[in-house]
């Protein structure tokens, strides 16, 4: 399975997790099973539409994508905040 | 006598006072608009500011006499046809070092020149290349030109700071460019993705103009020094509380000396534990103290990146800063003290040079 790693406050919001293991054969569809076992991150990342939020990047093996990517069982998904975003 | 030029959410205010206590507002200019940065040109007099309309968009002015209210609009910074761009905002005008030139950073990231004293713009078309080939990426505050440091006596070098697309080093008056990212970590990428990138969010960058190769950044995450003129940097912020911050202010007397502001980190753009620090180094970044006077408890502001300016140098210098809050402090060489409790939203600070 896809390893998914999250940083604060993503962290905090999946029990403090790290790095997780999760099924999907796209970004959107590990994401969407993140929300699943972590119900606490639904919306966080995903927006209603099932998109990647504008200032969230997801890096798959260090290559930046959207949720329609595919990712392989040996794949590191990584969730970051955009330096486009805060305020 | 301190003169001070505040940009606010709300305008621009000029300020005058001797010290602590007796700061007042002589001007306030452009009434309900964003004035985005305001600087006066110590070769000429002539104050610049970039006010930014919620209705009509950005434009550069200028006077010869704040106190006249006759400001004139310079013709640009605005790009020329064919380039499908519009200016959205002018984040800084630096006077150069030949006569009559000054610079302008604009977003989305471009740099102009005027060579008329500010009253015409042209675009860097060397720079707007590497921007387009580049396919510089924004930070928060847009895809910002906001930091220009010429070096004193050669008005071909210029470095130039960009959010989010690092640093960029010109020779030969900007007929070309190279980048400057060595040493720059950015730690809001995967270390897989680090490597090579070009996403590089400088926040405010400035030379030491007695030893020009040396300049200071504040990143997104960490303080910097280059003694090479902007090529390979080195992280200096270990002694601070927080790598984070915004603004950096310089002693132009002493190439050893820089000041920031930190905040807690990207996610939480306050001073860290409700408390106001502006920390200081005068050995290059070895060490950092903290100066005293500034609000040590219940303050949690953010100060912008251009709203932490100096004035004299040495033994006169000049410290002043603005916060989103309104507020405005100053320190003459003692402690800090408040200049104003109450203005709009602060977006730049710059001292006039007496």
């Amino acid at each position: 399975m896809p390893l998914v790693a999250l940083r604060a406050p993503l962290r905090e919001l999946a029990g403090g997790n790290r790095e997780i293991r999760l099924d999907g054969a796209t970004v959107g569809e590990v994401l969407r099973e993140l929300e699943r076992a972590w119900p606490r991150t639904s919306g966080w990342i995903l927006d209603e539409r099932g998109k990647v939020r504008r200032h969230v990047n997801v890096f798959v093996n260090g290559e930046a994508v959207r949720e329609d990517a595919s990712v392989r069982p040996e794949d590191r998904l990584q969730v970051l905040p955009s330096i486009s975003g805060g305020g | 006598m301190h003169e001070l030029l505040i940009g606010t959410k709300k305008g621009l205010f000029v300020l005058q006072g001797e010290g602590p206590g007796t700061f007042r507002v002589t001007t306030r200019a452009f009434a309900g608009q964003v004035v985005e940065f305001a600087v006066r040109d110590p070769r000429t007099g002539r104050t610049f500011a970039s006010v930014t309309s919620g209705f009509y968009g950005p434009r550069l002015m200028w006077t010869d006499d704040v106190t006249a209210e006759e400001w004139r609009t310079a013709a640009g910074p605005a790009f020329p046809e064919g380039k499908d761009e519009a200016v959205e905002r002018i984040w800084i005008v630096q006077p150069g070092e030949a006569d009559g030139v000054l610079y302008a950073g604009v977003a989305p990231a471009a740099l102009f020149v005027s060579t008329d004293g500010g009253e015409s713009w042209s675009l860097n078309d060397a720079l707007w290349a590497q921007r387009i080939e580049g396919d510089w990426q924004p930070g928060a505050g847009g895809l910002a030109l906001h930091s220009i440091c010429p070096w004193p006596g050669h008005p071909d070098r210029l470095a130039i700071g960009v959010s989010a697309a690092g640093v960029w080093l010109t020779e030969d008056g900007g007929a070309s460019w190279r980048s400057g990212f060595t040493g720059l970590v950015p730690e809001y990428m995967p270390e897989d993705a680090r490597e090579g990138t070009n996403q590089l969010c400088v926040h405010n960058m400035h030379r030491a103009p007695l030893r020009p190769e040396r300049l200071f950044m504040q990143f997104h995450g960490s303080v910097y020094r280059s003694d090479d003129a902007g090529i390979t940097w080195n992280d200096i912020a270990a002694p601070l509380p927080s790598g984070f911050g915004f603004p950096l202010a310089i002693d132009p007397a002493d190439p050893d000396s820089a000041f920031v502001i930190p905040l807690v980190g990207a996610e939480d753009r306050v001073t860290p534990e409700g408390t106001v620090r502006v920390f200081g180094t005068r050995d290059a970044g070895a060490s950092w103290v903290a100066g005293e006077g500034l609000p040590a408890h219940d303050a949690w502001i953010t100060i912008l990146r251009q709203a932490f300016g100096t004035s004299g140098s040495g033994e006169d210098l000049s410290l002043w800063f603005g916060a989103t809050s309104g507020e405005v402090f100053g320190s003459t060489g003692g402690p800090w003290f408040t200049v104003a409790p109450r203005l709009a939203p602060v977006t730049s600070v710059r001292a006039v040079s007496a």
